[in-house]
């Protein structure tokens, strides 16, 4: 049988859809929503900067960077492999979906971390 | 409607009387309604990615300084970023309702000889999934 990558993309899919499916719906409504339509005081500039200088806060967001960057990386491929019809373009399309979560995940530790 | 029929293609060969190529049209998942909740479940990885990105660019614009902030929040406050957003939020709640009801699938657990029963392990998921939003909520709100 010829080896294959597939678990170790499925993994990072499996964990990202875990930690986003948590996460990302009450983050997203927070600051995407009812802070900028006024439903909620909006945390201050002072607060939101002395959040983000915890390394806890840091490690929790490149975690769930990261991992949902390569959770839609992994789907969106087979979205486009299975659900469009795009099966000729199947390693450009590998290439473009795993490289884009890398770059953002390079870009996620350098604004974290660096 | 071209797009939703299948296309047969007819390819004469020297030596074939006709030779049918079927082609799936882009759009087949239309037709069904199962097919078109499968769809929109794969795409709910779009709105992980958006706001994966979205993340990035707060964490960025917060670093830059108060400025690079109040511009930020000037663009959550704009029309295109509200409609992103509610598409985001819907996309995102049916990707966490989808992926705790298939819990059961990715993890079996046993007790003994006996399987733990699917609406168990999806429930404890959704009694996670309340909890470490209300958890975080408090957080952030204090």
């Amino acid at each position: 049988m010829k080896k294959s990558n597939e678990p170790f993309w499925w993994a990072l899919f499996g964990a990202g859809g875990t930690l986003s499916a948590f996460f990302i719906p009450i983050l997203l409504f927070l600051y995407g929503l009812a802070f900028p339509l006024g439903w909620l005081a909006e945390p201050s500039y002072e607060e939101l900067r002395s959040l983000l200088a915890s390394p806890i806060t840091k490690l929790f967001l490149f975690a769930l960077i990261f991992l949902s960057l390569f959770h839609w990386a992994h789907r969106f491929r087979f979205t486009l492999y299975d659900g469009l019809q795009v099966k000729h373009l199947n390693e450009l399309i590998a290439v473009i979906c795993y490289g884009g979560a890398l770059f953002g995940t390079l870009a996620a530790g350098w604004i974290l971390f660096i | 409607m071209k797009f939703f029929k299948p296309d047969q293609y007819v390819i004469y060969y020297k030596g074939y009387p006709k030779l049918y190529i079927r082609v799936k049209p882009i759009f087949w998942w239309l037709k069904k309604w199962s097919s078109f909740f499968f769809i929109l479940r794969e795409m709910t990885s779009l709105a992980v990615g958006f706001y994966a990105i979205v993340l990035i660019l707060m964490i960025n614009a917060i670093n830059q300084g108060p400025e690079a902030y109040a511009e930020f929040q000037t663009w959550l406050k704009s029309p295109i970023s509200m409609a992103l957003h509610l598409l985001a939020l819907a996309l995102a709640l049916y990707h966490s309702i989808t992926w705790f009801n298939l819990a059961p699938k990715a993890m079996v657990i046993q007790i003994g000889t006996n399987k733990v029963p699917g609406f168990i392990i999806s429930g404890l998921n959704y009694g996670a999934w309340v909890a470490l939003s209300a958890l975080l909520g408090w957080f952030l709100l204090n």
